[in-house]
């Protein structure tokens, strides 16, 4: 369930000097195709350096405005550890569907409303000056209610399972932390982390 | 079409050949290429750099490619443009601008990095009071400071003082608990994009962890240092903040009323944690805000109507358009009636009603061409002017307080309130 780590040769632009001139050891890379783990979407595949032990957060993604995360994966990672990356992993991925879907879907029916409208007026879809024509702020009222009249149920599920998956990510990482608190004081801690290699692919 | 190699030119062929196809400008810029050394390969990186665009190599073909089409975004989302385009639906975007500050593109750029979650010891101050919304709880702090001023007890500067932590730090929790619920809301509106666990500046157990260490101790500092019927009005609050207001507004539009509500307790916490009791002073001074909260959300409301609409908030604005109106002028004309009643509970004096009627009507003005013209100039009025109203009519009410005066003549000592600590 790892993303990000596989590399792609193909079609890797050069870095403009602007990112360079930050302090990113690590270079985005634009995958022109899916990413190589099946069923995830495509993604901008992204390596953070090597010598990194945090997580990376990403740009908000085009269509769901959600930010991607990279986890880190510590070198003697806990069943309990895996189970809160895998969840949240498993979170973002089903977040980043919803939203992206209710994204297109608003865009979408917002076009065809308002060509629909224009239709009935008579109107074409730009003016003479070659700007799309827009209806104003009360006939799109229309559009909004009928939006979300529509999509209740749907809102009304994902609301539910969205506060269940952030209750039990926090629970877990709550035990995790805890976990992790007992480990140093009892003195027991990780391996030392040479840290891991870039671009490692584990499953 | 023709095959020179790089290297076997020389420099009036290359350049009589060359302006045949290629324009002067790039001329110049090819014929530097191949000085800087023939057997150097002309890359098709290299030529980006330059930006210029044809493509080359050496021992190969010249070839001139299309011109590329800029997307209006920065440079390095040019790959996945053409991704992009198929996958939005299109919308006509105004081409980039050639003079955009530096500054702004900049800001751009690295809006789009990727960044490493890493808690920076010194962003932490400025994280928490965004988390906490300091802003909005400066604004609930002062409302309780003005339900304690307003009562007509002698002022007791520590117990103001304990009283107004206690608030802050509930509203903190109250606040920084929304923010835990809502991010993938929080992400889609443009409002709240740069909430800081939106942009990951902390994790959600931080952000909760946060919450509880403000919580906690501001509750407990209402219960045991002021009195136990404030902190229980403390808890409520919070209670029906994150859990009553926060999932009913993606679930129906009696949020508004519960989030008005929310709105009007700090006041009546301020009263209580001076008298230690529910007086109709209290409930008074609730009710301006419970009113005020109306006009002042649902005029800001009316243009988010799309964000709303898109990120499944269900508020009146946008269900019920001609509701919202009319609640919004119902209750400023409910903010008329109340500062009448004002001086009848004892709260204020009589010239309280006369010299509020001028802001007051001024917002029923607004509130009245609001819900007769329902457009967004109007919205934006009503909002602007509900930001200065709710101060005034406060700092009004406080010069008109009703002093009270002792049976036998001199103004009452300094005591602490009834039912403090024992």
């Amino acid at each position: 369930m790892q993303r990000g780590q596989n590399v792609e040769n193909n079609n890797k632009p050069h870095a403009s000097p602007l990112q360079n001139a930050k302090d990113i050891r690590a270079h985005p890379r634009r995958g022109s195709f899916p990413s190589a783990v099946p069923g995830k979407h495509a993604k901008i595949q992204f390596s953070p350096s090597s010598s990194s032990k945090h997580d990376w957060i990403g740009p908000p993604d085009r269509l769901s405005n959600l930010r991607p995360i990279i986890y880190h994966i510590p070198e003697q990672e806990t069943p309990l550890e895996r189970q809160l990356r895998h969840l949240r992993q498993e979170t973002e991925d089903w977040n980043h569907a919803f939203w992206t879907n209710q994204n297109v879907a608003f865009s979408q029916e917002k076009e065809d409303y308002i060509l629909l409208q224009l239709k009935a007026k008579g109107l074409s879809e730009r003016d003479e000056t070659g700007r799309k024509r827009t209806l104003n702020s009360e006939e799109m009222a229309v559009f909004y209610k009928d939006f979300l009249d529509k999509n209740f149920q749907k809102h009304a599920s994902y609301n539910k399972e969205w506060y269940r998956r952030n209750f039990r990510i926090t629970l877990l990482m709550a035990r995790v932390a805890l976990q992790n608190t007992l480990r140093t004081l009892m003195g027991k801690g990780r391996g030392k982390e040479e840290g891991r290699t870039s671009g490692r692919s584990t499953t | 079409m023709y095959k020179t190699p790089c290297g076997r030119f020389t420099g009036a062929l290359g350049l009589g050949l060359k302006q045949k196809n290629l324009t002067r400008a790039a001329t110049g810029h090819l014929v530097r290429l191949c000085r800087d050394g023939p057997a150097q390969k002309i890359t098709f990186q290299r030529l980006k750099i330059l930006k210029r665009q044809y493509v080359a190599s050496s021992g190969q073909f010249w070839q001139r490619a299309k011109p590329q089409h800029e997307p209006p975004s920065v440079l390095e989302d040019r790959d996945d443009a053409i991704i992009q385009q198929v996958q939005q639906i299109p919308a006509t975007k105004p081409p980039v601008l050639e003079k955009e500050p530096e500054a702004v593109r900049a800001a751009r750029i690295e809006a789009r990095q990727w960044k490493e979650l890493k808690v920076e010891f010194s962003e932490l101050p400025g994280i928490y009071a965004r988390l906490s919304k300091i802003k909005l709880t400066a604004l609930v702090v002062t409302t309780a400071a003005a339900g304690y001023a307003m009562a007509p007890v002698p002022f007791d500067p520590m117990c103001f003082l304990l009283a107004s932590l206690g608030t802050g730090l509930s509203s903190c929790m109250a606040n920084s608990i929304n923010q835990y619920f809502e991010v993938p809301f929080d992400s889609n509106m443009n409002r709240t994009k740069n909430r800081p666990l939106v942009r990951g500046q902390i994790s959600p157990l931080h952000a909760v962890s946060f919450a509880l260490a403000c919580g906690v101790p501001g509750v407990s500092l209402l219960t045991l240092a002021v009195n136990p019927l404030t902190g229980l009005l403390g808890a409520l609050n919070i209670v029906l903040y994150t859990c009553c207001y926060t999932p009913l507004k993606r679930l129906s539009i009696t949020n508004t009323w519960v989030g008005a509500v929310v709105g009007a307790i700090p006041p009546v916490m301020g009263w209580t944690a001076a008298t230690g009791s529910l007086d109709p002073g209290a409930l008074l001074l609730g009710g301006f805000l419970y009113c005020w909260q109306f006009p002042h959300f649902n005029a800001l409301s009316w243009n988010l109507r799309e964000d709303y609409s898109r990120g499944g908030y269900r508020m009146m604005s946008v269900t019920h358009p001609a509701l919202c109106r009319t609640v919004a002028l119902r209750h400023s004309l409910g903010l008329v009636g109340l500062s009448a009643v004002a001086p009848a509970v004892g709260v204020t004096t009589w010239t309280f009603p006369l010299i509020s009627l001028p802001i007051n009507l001024y917002i029923t003005h607004l509130s009245f061409r609001f819900y007769r013209h329902g457009d967004r100039t109007n919205a934006r009025k009503l909002f602007f002017c509900s930001l200065w109203h709710l101060p005034m009519l406060l700092l009004l009410a406080l010069t008109c307080k009703k002093i009270k005066v002792e049976p036998d003549g001199g103004v009452a000592s300094i005591t602490p309130p009834v039912a403090m600590r024992d």
